[in-house]
């Protein structure tokens, strides 16, 4: 089989996601600029820890190898560890997204135990003052710390896990720097205008010219960069980055989100994108098999305005969850097509009448962007 | 087939993935899945091939398959 039919095959859908995240809490200690989640508080709603292990036992009948445990702050639950524990002793190998605020030397030792288990700490960017317009005051000193009660601990290779902004993209020779020095393996994403992050995408989302830069920048370093396959729209400036060149929502991906609910990927936390949940009959295994949602996605998908244009085999439309949030329609070019064409259909769609995520648990107060 | 290993069966064939080493790989012909699977119980991989129904002039690509799989430790030789 050729790589093209097997992309096609992908397209077409698996019997279980190989790439699944699960928000486990909307509580969180801090309050990120660009949350993907819009997370803050609780609800009251979410799994309850026995409801948590029952999906893991789904899982692990279906093989999902491994999921991606994020939030909010996934440690923020007190059955954080139960949680962590059951999944990896039924075969599900787990790496959870943390702003490290919890790891301290003893929670440091229980982790470095564990087999089967990768942590990702987020920073975005290589000094306080960068980090912190985003991810709030102290974060930047919280993560740090993290970093070295895992190292002294012994944990191994963790992550250090980057949205690029605007902001921190001169920053990746020096994100680089940091985790090696840490023995850390570097991964860097794509900004997303989902969640806060719609409201912010504006201010923070790369320029052209820094597009361009972030190109270069992982075809000279990406073979030990990891990206989560995040960029695939800069395909269009020529040669491939590695990795699959196309978008996994509800194909080979999805979100399980804090109350059950499974969306199409974590990036499009909306009443559209919204499958099913986990609690209906039938599971998960429903939900990702026969839901109408899911069906509907994994049919060849037009590439209606871009049709014409030499470099959509290359970007393939970019981003779903990117155009949804900015009004662009979903078979229109990426907000940043690196063609431009994007960027003259922005402001088409007034900020009023564009689609709102479903959810907000922001905390009251929030912390502004100052530049 | 490495003891760190488990395969997932999928339309086109299975996927595989070693949970020492973290590398998914896609085995993408039922046939290979076959090999893979049932290899050890053959005492040579030229009578797992035969025995498994693949044909002849299918081999080299088997091999070259085969051993691309070991480089990723999904397999091992004995």
């Amino acid at each position: 089989m050729s790589a093209e039919s097997l992309v096609a095959q992908m397209k077409s859908g698996l019997d279980a996601p190989i790439c699944l995240t699960w928000e486990l809490t909307y509580a969180c200690n801090l309050a990120c600029v660009h949350c993907l989640s819009s997370s803050g508080q609780r609800d009251e709603r979410e799994l309850s820890t026995e409801q948590a292990k029952a999906v893991l036992d789904e899982l692990r009948d279906l093989q999902v190898f491994y999921i991606n445990i994020g939030g909010g702050e996934p440690m923020v639950r007190r059955d954080f560890f139960e949680i962590l524990e059951h999944s990896i002793s039924n075969g599900i190998g787990v790496k959870f997204s943390t702003n490290g605020a919890f790891i301290d030397k003893k929670n440091a030792e229980r982790l470095a135990a564990m087999d089967y288990l990768d942590i990702q700490i987020s920073l975005d960017g290589t000094n306080a003052e960068v980090n912190d317009a985003v991810r709030g005051e102290g974060s930047y000193d919280t993560a740090i710390r993290a970093m070295e009660n895992l190292r002294d601990a012994g944990f191994g290779q963790f992550k250090i896990s980057v949205v690029v902004t605007r902001h921190n993209v001169d920053q990746l020779d020096e994100f680089k720097a940091l985790a090696d020095s840490f023995g850390a393996q570097l991964r860097i994403t794509r900004l997303r205008p989902a969640g806060r992050g719609a409201d912010t995408w504006n201010e923070l989302h790369p320029t052209n010219a820094q597009q361009r830069q972030i190109y270069d920048w992982l075809l000279a370093h990406g073979e030990n960069v990891l990206t989560g396959d995040s960029f695939f729209h800069l395909n269009a400036f020529g040669e491939s980055l590695p990795g699959l060149n196309m978008c996994g929502a509800g194909r080979v991906v999805c979100l399980i989100d804090p109350l059950g609910d499974v969306y199409a990927c974590p990036f499009v936390i909306h009443e559209d994108f919204k499958a099913g949940n986990v609690l209906d009959d039938g599971g998960f295994t429903k939900v990702w098999r026969a839901s109408d949602l899911f069906t509907e996605l994994r049919e060849p998908q037009s590439a209606g305005a871009c049709a014409s244009c030499g470099a959509f085999d290359a970007c393939q439309g970019g981003c779903m969850a990117a155009k949804f949030f900015t009004g662009i329609p979903l078979d229109g070019p990426d907000p940043e097509c690196v063609g431009g064409d994007g960027e003259k259909l922005l402001g088409a769609v007034p900020v009023a009448l564009l689609p709102r995520p479903s959810m907000d648990h922001s905390k009251p107060e929030r912390i502004k962007v100052t530049s | 087939m490495h003891p760190q290993v488990a395969l997932r069966p999928e339309p086109f064939g299975a996927l595989a993935y070693h949970y020492g080493n973290r590398r998914l790989v896609f085995l993408r012909h039922p046939d290979i899945v076959r090999v893979v699977r049932n290899a050890s119980s053959y005492p040579s991989l030229r009578e797992a091939l035969a025995g498994e129904g693949v044909e002849e002039q299918r081999w080299p690509s088997f091999v070259k398959a085969l051993s691309s799989l070991t480089t990723s430790e999904i397999i091992r030789v004995r």
